[in-house]
């Protein structure tokens, strides 16, 4: 899979991720000094983004907490994976983990299948209503999720009892309209006569997209997966809404009750805690290192080019 | 924002789609053409998407703006009670109730430190990765993983790392604040917006690398031969090459800002100390879930939408007329 991929795609002339050559600009033959501030200033950042995920595992490994200076350091008679255990036994981990990943699967699942179908069909296909459909996506990518929050509640929990359901979790989310909007605009930019010739051959819009428009835009896909991926598996705010029984709680909720509720009663939760927080955050960290090279962060900015 | 970028793709334009459509000529298939579109079958495609978006994002606003002009309370299922219109009301209670004008203000401080925070950072770090040679890829990727993690998993180290004993206080001992940073009312709203700079400058930093590409390498050469040094060619040539992405930055801090809610929940528990810390979608979970006034909560909504729509308006508005 890491394979690079070919470059007949579009976007990728303009695609930031692979290493491009250094733009030469007038401080590149600078003096040396400018180089090595350079690289200070990006180790420095790096420092500061991974420390506490380095400090996350080195805590959540500890069998007694040490919140001093030598505690960020791991000791061989410190060391223990008891805090797993601890939280595993209070939430039910995997559990919690299948709930994620049932949830997590449901958006990408109904992302993949209608959002390509109406991103191919905004970019593609004359049709009436295309232009509404267009600017209402548009609207939804900008106004906030939180208005519709509490109707969405009455309605989802309350009338249609669909509270501590799987299916209740994953309505709001169903389509993501950020890969919706990803696939128009890379359907947009596959050269027009293929399809032209698709047609002329007799094959119907569904076997186009099938069969010459979907391989075309494999990146495009990835890219809507990964950003997919991690839109529910990190959600808190609607399945917390959604779910008052643990057993149908993502972890991300569980963890969180964990964190409110026990906090205060135990006097060192902060072990199980972390252990949790490593459980939570390794599947996403872990999808996006091993994808990272296909992952096109210019299609975040698609919206900034002028 | 992203209207005039996206639109200028002009649609697809199939001259031989009649062929293929099968009814011959363009003159007999006018009717029909005019009536839904020149390839109908676009309107079958897009419609689990027309539904989602009717029935999860269209019709939930309307019923937020609906409630929010009745007074609607919740009753056991099935029972149907009238909602009586009362108006204003509803704006007038929420409008008035200092703990509302707070929640406001709180976004406010977030705004004030994070854009800015954000916007040099980001781009600062993004120049220099477009000029490092060596590790590209772990820097990129390092940036990038606060980004792609949960906030529940976050907030856990950080209250660890800055609770009254936690390591931050360790290290700087006296200098620490007393009570520590996520329970100290000066400190929680600025520790908030601290904690989403931090876990968002990987996506911003690649941004504005991404923006970087775009900027004419011939502006920097020549800037360079009219005697610019590193800082003035910076000041003159990267910052205006990038304003797009910086209008971006801007609009996002608002989104975000606004949609503060896990952070105060957990980082600061509640929206505390004393509610030095409350959001407005806080407050709304508070009013609409916990104590059962979905009509006030859903006001706060609408106050809180249009207040980021004007802002989002006024700074495009400004982002264009300094383009000029």
């Amino acid at each position: 899979m890491t394979t690079p991929r070919t470059q007949v795609g579009p976007g990728s002339e303009q695609d930031a991720d692979r290493p491009v050559p250094v733009v030469v600009t007038a401080t590149a033959s600078g003096p040396r000094w400018h180089r090595w501030a350079v690289m200070g200033a990006l180790f420095t950042g790096a420092v500061v983004f991974l420390f506490p995920f380095y400090y996350m595992i080195v805590a959540s490994l500890q069998r007694s907490p040490n919140t001093s200076v030598g505690g960020a350091f791991p000791s061989l008679g410190n060391l223990t994976l008891d805090n797993y255990a601890q939280i595993n036994a209070s939430l039910n981990l995997w559990q919690s983990l299948l709930n994620s990943g049932i949830f997590t699967g449901g958006v990408l699942l109904g992302t993949m299948v209608f959002g390509v179908l109406g991103g191919y069909a905004l970019a593609m296909l004359h049709f009436r209503g295309r232009g509404v459909l267009f600017s209402a996506m548009l609207l939804v990518l900008v106004v906030p999720f939180q208005l519709s929050m509490i109707p969405l509640y009455v309605l989802i929990a309350r009338d249609y009892g669909l509270g501590d359901t799987y299916l209740g979790m994953i309505l709001p989310f169903a389509i993501n309209s950020t890969a919706v909007f990803i696939f128009r605009q890379y359907f947009l930019q596959l050269p027009s006569e293929l399809f032209d010739a698709a047609r002329i051959d007799g094959a119907g819009e569904l076997r186009t997209l099938w069969s010459i428009a979907l391989p075309l835009v494999r990146p495009a896909l990835l890219t809507a997966v990964l950003l997919t991926f991690i839109g529910p598996w990190n959600e808190f705010l609607w399945p917390f809404l959604i779910t008052k029984q643990q057993a149908k709680q993502p972890l991300a909720v569980a963890l969180a009750n964990y964190i409110s509720t026990v906090q205060a009663s135990t006097a060192n939760p902060y072990g199980a805690i972390l252990a949790g927080a490593v459980v939570l955050a390794v599947p996403a960290v872990a999808l996006f290192l091993f994808f990272q090279r296909h992952f096109v962060s210019t299609d975040l900015g698609s919206g900034v080019k002028g | 924002m992203t209207t005039s970028a996206t639109r200028s793709p002009v649609p697809r334009d199939h001259p031989a789609a009649p062929a293929a459509g099968g009814a011959g000529g363009g003159r007999r298939t006018s009717l029909t053409a005019r009536l839904f579109g020149r390839q109908p079958i676009g309107m079958l495609l897009a419609a689990p998407y027309a539904v989602f978006i009717a029935v999860i994002f269209a019709f939930p606003i309307g019923f937020a703006v609906y409630m929010s002009f009745t007074d609607y309370y919740f009753t056991a299922p099935g029972v149907t009670v009238p909602h009586p219109f009362v108006g204003l009301d509803n704006y007038k209670t929420v409008l008035t109730d200092p703990a509302v004008l707070a929640s406001f203000g709180h976004i406010g401080i977030f705004l004030i430190l994070n854009v800015p925070l954000t916007a040099a950072l980001s781009l600062g770090l993004a120049v220099a990765l477009n000029r490092a040679i060596h590790f590209r890829t772990f820097f990129r990727a390092a940036y990038y993983v606060p980004y792609v993690t949960a906030s529940v998993a976050v907030v856990a180290v950080w209250l660890f790392l800055f609770s009254s004993t936690g390591l931050v206080n360790q290290i700087l001992g006296p200098l620490a604040p007393d009570p520590s940073w996520l329970v100290n009312s000066f400190w929680a709203m600025p520790m908030i917006a601290l904690f989403v700079t931090w876990k968002q400058l990987g996506f911003f930093i690649l941004l504005y690398l991404a923006a970087l590409q775009n900027v004419p390498k011939e502006l920097y050469e020549s800037a360079s031969v009219d005697g610019a040094g590193a800082w003035r060619s910076f000041r003159s040539v990267t910052v205006p090459g990038v304003r797009q992405a910086t209008a971006l930055v801007l609009l996002l801090a608002i989104v975000t800002g606004a949609n503060l809610f896990t952070e105060p929940y957990l980082l600061t528990g509640g929206g505390g100390p004393d509610g030095a810390s409350t959001t407005p979608v806080l407050l709304m979970y508070q009013q609409g879930i916990q104590q059962g006034k979905p009509d006030t909560a859903s006001a706060i909504g609408v106050v809180l939408v249009i207040l980021v729509l004007i802002v989002a308006l006024i700074n495009r508005r400004l982002t264009e007329r300094s383009e000029r």
